[in-house]
């Protein structure tokens, strides 16, 4: 290196090299490779440049060094500000190369459903279970005693053709109705008894709108001073609730032999809002439950004195429940375990 | 029960109740009206049509007719009945009247049409002339209508006047439900009184008037042997009887409730079931051997040939009428063929009886024989109407003009009176069942519509509660009959305001059997619920053994059918049925389980109640499951309940003979999982495997409700170590954890990664890796600590199973 001049020179050629050299490389690995060839400081065109400082004759080493860090510091800027470019060049093609279809469909984790009936029971344990009722489970094989004799229902009673029962032996026979538990707990507890009592009970039916097993929910309260008045606010608050404000209901006489007076207890349609529409048969009213004030006999019975506590007691049929809601047409697609109904309801 | 609003207004004036309001007011009362319906429904702008003039157009059967309709016009018609004729009136449908199509035979109905005006053979017509069955009227209902050609109406009616009243059809239908409290309620006299007294208006009492004879049938008696299943026996002997047609308006109702007539004698019997819910029969006399009339139950193995010529074989649970010979009836169901009602009888015995209807019921269904009678005597008659429909009877022979009144009447009875019966409530009472104060004057005003005579005297009230409200006993009767006049909205909503506060909800077992419901729901579970009862054949299904324990299940008496025959032992068979149910509709992958009972018994037939016991059982199937999957619910099983299976090779009848383990808690077995047999597999039609687990949550309960304990974050850091271990192929994943963690007790986590087998270990060995997480307790671990467990841990597992580290 015989004077400043060549080396001027020198350095302005190598700026005027990597100008042009940054502006052919496409790739990260070309940058770093190029970068590596120009300021690695064995080998690079400037990086190697000090180790020519002691060639360098002593007046001109000052500014020797001076204009070697001046292109060092160059070139060092000129290569981060390339790769930052690169770097977000790269990003947004990969971005790019990413693109995906936001309509295709969606991963789950899946996740089973509770069966119908449960749901519909989960959300009647809740309601009463509010108003302080316990649940009370019975049995699904039952005594004739417990099942009718018990409930007013003796041998030679009419009532009996109402319900097709299924016998085990001439004592024991599956519950026709969740009744059955009624009696046991009156006998087991004292009142004041608030419970209500879901399961399966099981008629000799079978066709399009009978299942021969099918749930029903009880009801019954005991205590001093119970009316009709009661269940009919009892059962205002429960429809409310379980199929939306504003739903009334329509007490009208019936006969069950365990209640008198006994009632069917209607709901204002909750589809229709009262109009009339297909669910309520253009009446304005569903009938969804059966309900009464308890025959002093059957208290008497379980021994409690009728002349101090009175009672109240409802029955729901669950499915008939969970039919409603959520319009399933046939009572046989719950006991199928096809998934393809299973998957549907998720309340 | 069918009942013609124009038969109702006999006892009754209703006419100025429109049909809707009489439905409404049933409604209200405790009467739902299933259906009801005006007779003539279908047919509309049917008028009287006078035919002016009649000319035949030749060579057709047809007459070109002119028809004076009155204010609708004169109409020329197209004709081609054989009966029109010049000077007649006839049934005229009008251009868009509604009548019914009939087939060529013109009498069999094949629809409704609407007529439009037309040409025939080019003669314009403006309506057609009409027969009975065109306008829906048969020959029971109107005199003539049964000719196959036009109905001739009466000279006195008016041309252009509606012919619906004039043929009856205007009338209506209202089929009324009857709870069985009210059998009271099961005729159209019974029906009246309701109505009655729900409009407030008094009940006409259909005529029982009528003259007896000094005739008697001298030596004629009546025994009742089993006074148990017959409280009364009422028999009247008539003589000089003319069978013959029934008179016009007889027919027309017995038709409107969908009786047929057969003569007067026996149609006075049916009306009278209709009009008084009371059955009757009546006896040829001249078939009653022996002078003499015995109700007794049948002697073993008799038999009885019935009207319908079907012959019983009867036995002593069921109840004959008989001569002094014979069976001539099986009581309460149907008559015998050998004294029935022919064209030749000449004197008849009537019978109005009350038989026990528990016995009717259960003989006419074990007989299998059933009869208007029989379904009316099940639900109960009242010997009111017993006595009644006697008088009745008579009353109609009279009236028929069909035969004589002897003075022979038998009235055998258990003594029970028709009078009414006292019965004193306390007005407090009544108003506290209802929860409202009915005001005393509304309480006596219903009452006394209800026919009860009542007397307030203070806070009693007594009432005289006629013989046919056999119902009626307590005070709740009492605050029934009066809220359902009063009416049902006036009940005011009150929630409970004495009641004691109870806690309420969920008892501990129910909440432990949601959570675990909620749990496998999370693990994709979908719940089902199967029936309690299935097939023997599910038993065979799973291929248990003759002497399997499930086969010890209880049989139903009388099932639907032999598929719903037996109380589950397990619930597998119908879990399997399901998937394969699911694969056959295309569902190729899925999880279900059923949270349900399966049914133990004791001794059989049943003496106590059977051990009905909770059992889970779940059901997997496609392509991505495996016995671990299944393993992973009946584990999630266990962490719902904060316990843990043990699980040991097990061969079951229905599962793959090297996938299928006993699960078991605490060294208890409490139910199985595994692969499901590829017979049963192919039997069921299955595309892709299944795998089935039922667990005895039964034997689980006593874990419900463990305290969860906090167990506090590790203070200092923790180790975690991969070990990769050769044994021998016979060794099980359980054995090498149960030793490594029985080898050191700082070990809080192991879990299998990888299971390896290849020549490179030899033919009888494979490889198992671990990672093993030790936690320090006191003080941190150092590494030449941990190496120290970890040789420990080889140590045991050298001198146990002769496991060596893999290089």
């Amino acid at each position: 290196m015989a004077d400043l001049n060549e080396l001027t020179e020198k350095l302005s050629n190598i700026r005027q090299e990597i100008t042009e050299e940054l502006k052919k490389i496409e790739s990260s690995q070309g940058a770093f490779e190029y970068k590596k060839s120009i300021m690695d400081s064995k080998t690079g065109k400037i990086g190697s440049l000090m180790r020519e400082m002691g060639k360098i004759p002593n007046e001109l080493k000052a500014e020797y060094g001076k204009k070697v860090n001046e292109i060092k510091n160059w070139a060092t800027e000129e290569f981060e500000s390339f790769e930052k470019k690169l770097k977000e060049a790269e990003l947004k093609k990969r971005y790019e190369s990413e693109k995906i279809d936001v309509t295709m469909p969606a991963k789950m984790q899946k996740k089973g459903n509770l069966h119908p009936n449960t749901q519909v029971r989960n959300q009647l344990v809740d309601i009463f279970g509010s108003m302080g009722f316990n649940i009370y489970e019975g049995r699904e094989i039952e005594t004739d005693y417990y099942n009718f004799t018990a409930l007013n229902i003796p041998k030679d009673h009419p009532a009996r053709d109402m319900q097709d029962t299924f016998y085990l032996s001439p004592e024991f026979l599956l519950r026709t109705q969740t009744s059955s538990g009624q009696v046991h707990v009156m006998e087991e507890n004292k009142p004041p008894i608030k419970i209500i009592s879901p399961g399966k009970v099981f008629r000799s039916d079978d066709d399009a709108t009978h299942s021969p097993m099918f749930s029903q929910m009880e009801g019954l309260v005991v205590d001093k001073g119970i009316t009709l008045c009661d269940l009919k606010g009892m059962l205002d608050l429960f429809v409310q609730k379980i199929f939306g404000e504003g739903t009334s209901t329509r007490l009208r006489p019936s006969y069950f032999p365990f209640t008198e007076p006994s009632v069917e207890v209607d709901v204002s349609c909750f589809q229709c809002k009262g109009k009339g529409c297909k669910l309520c048969k253009g009446t304005g009213w569903i009938e969804v439950l059966g309900a009464g004030v308890v025959n002093k006999k059957v208290l008497e019975d379980c021994g409690i004195d009728s002349d101090v506590y009175s009672g109240i007691a409802f029955g729901i049929g669950i499915e008939r429940i969970a039919m409603l809601k959520y319009g399933i047409n046939n009572i046989k697609l719950l006991f199928e375990s096809d998934l393809r109904v299973l998957d549907q309801i998720d309340d | 029960m069918l009942v013609p609003l124009s038969w109702l207004k006999d006892y009754v004036d209703i006419d100025d109740v429109t049909p809707d309001e009489l439905e409404e007011k049933l409604f209200s009362c405790g009467f739902e009206v299933e259906e009801k319906y005006e007779v003539g429904h279908d047919i509309s702008n049917v008028v009287v049509g006078l035919v002016k003039t009649c000319e035949p157009i030749e060579g057709t059967h047809l007459h070109l007719c002119t028809v004076d309709a009155g204010k609708h016009g004169t109409f020329q018609i197209c004709c081609g009945a054989d009966n029109v004729e010049a000077g007649k009136k006839f049934p005229l449908a009008l251009v868009g009247a509604t009548v019914y199509a009939t087939a060529k035979d013109h009498k069999t109905v094949e629809g409704v049409m609407t007529i439009n005006a037309g040409k025939l053979r080019g003669y314009d017509s403006f309506g057609m002339l009409c027969s009975g069955v065109e306008i829906g009227v048969t020959e029971e209902m109107f005199k003539g209508a049964g000719y196959n050609g036009l109905l001739v109406l009466p000279d006195d009616c008016v041309p252009g006047e509606d012919v619906k009243p004039i043929v009856g059809i205007d009338d209506w239908i209202f089929d009324v439900s009857i709870t069985a409290n009210r059998p009271d309620c099961q005729s159209i006299f019974g029906i009246a009184r309701e109505v009655a007294a729900v409009l407030e208006k008094p009940v006409k009492e259909p005529a029982l008037d009528y003259t007896e004879t000094d005739v008697k049938k001298d030596g004629f008696k009546v025994t009742v042997e089993a006074p148990d299943l017959c409280p009364r026996y009422i028999s009247h002997y008539v003589y000089d009887v003319k069978i013959s047609e029934s008179p016009q308006w007889m027919k027309r109702r017995l038709a409107l409730v969908g009786c047929s007539a057969i003569s007067n004698m026996v149609d006075i019997t049916n009306y009278i079931l209709k009009e008084l819910g009371q059955p009757m029969h009546a006896f040829d006399e001249s078939f009653i051997e022996g002078n003499a009339i015995n109700v007794r139950r049948a002697a073993d193995g008799e038999k009885i040939v019935t009207l319908d010529e079907k012959e019983f074989t009867l036995n002593s649970n069921n109840l004959v009428i008989c001569d002094g010979k014979k069976p001539v009836a099986l009581a309460g169901i149907m008559g015998g063929l050998n004294s029935e009602i022919l064209d030749t009888t000449s004197a008849v015995l009537f019978e109005s009886a009350k038989f026990a209807h528990d016995n009717i019921r259960i003989s006419s269904k074990e007989l299998g024989q059933v009869s208007d009678a029989s379904a009316r005597y099940a639900k109960g008659v009242d010997e009111y109407a017993t006595v009644m429909a006697m008088k009745r009877a008579l009353h109609l022979v009279e009236e028929l003009n069909c035969g004589k009144i002897s003075s022979t009447h038998f009235d055998v009875n258990t003594g029970n009176s028709v009078d009414t019966t006292p019965l004193t409530v306390s007005v407090k009472k009544v108003n506290a069942v209802l929860g409202i104060t009915v005001p005393d004057k509304d309480i006596v005003r219903i009452l006394t519509n209800l026919n009860f005579a009542p007397v307030l005297n203070g806070d009693e009230l007594t009432l005289n509660v006629p013989a046919y409200r056999e119902d009626m006993a307590t005070y709740q009767d009492v605050a029934e009959e009066v809220i359902r006049m009063y009416g049902y909205d006036k009940i005011i909503p009150t929630f409970i305001p004495t009641a004691e506060v109870t806690s309420g909800g969920y008892n501990l077992r129910q909440k432990t059997e949601l959570k675990i419901k909620n749990a496998l729901c999370a693990q994709g579970a979908f719940e089902g619920v199967h029936y309690s009862f299935f097939s023997p054949s599910d038993l065979d299904l799973i291929k248990l053994p003759e002497d399997a324990p499930e086969r010890h299940a209880i049989k139903l008496i009388n099932p639907i059918n032999i598929d719903l025959s037996l109380m589950r032992t397990t619930l597998a068979p119908q879990m399997i049925t399901a998937i394969s149910k699911n694969q056959k509709r295309g569902i190729l992958s899925g999880r279900i389980y059923e949270l349900g009972n399966k049914f133990i018994p004791g001794e059989l037939p049943l003496t106590e109640y059977p051990d009905e016991r909770e059992t889970i059982c779940i059901g997997i199937f496609g392509d991505d499951e495996d016995f671990f999957t299944l393993k992973g619910l009946t584990d999630t099983v266990a962490k719902a309940l904060d316990i843990e299976f043990e699980y040991e090779s097990e061969t079951l009848s229905f599962l793959h003979p090297y996938r299928t383990a006993k699960v078991m808690c605490n060294g208890e077995g409490i139910g199985y999982l595994g692969q499901l047999s590829y017979e049963i597999q192919n039997e069921t039609d299955m595309r892709v495997p299944a795998y089935i687990a039922e667990i005895d949550l039964a034997s689980l309960v006593k874990y419900y409700g463990k305290d969860r304990h906090f167990v506090p974050l590790p203070k200092f850091l923790e180790e975690k170590r991969d070990l990769c271990f050769v044994m021998n192929k016979d060794i099980t994943c359980a054995q090498i954890e149960k030793a490594i963690k029985g080898a050191c007790d700082y070990i809080t986590k192991i879990d299998l990664f990888d299971v390896y087998e290849g020549v490179q270990l030899g033919a009888d060995k494979k490889s198992m890796a671990f990672s093993v997480v030790f936690t320090p307790k006191d003080t941190e671990f150092t590494a030449d600590f941990v190496d120290g467990l970890v040789n420990d841990i080889l140590d045991v597992l050298k001198e146990k199973y002769d496991v060596t580290l893999r290089a």
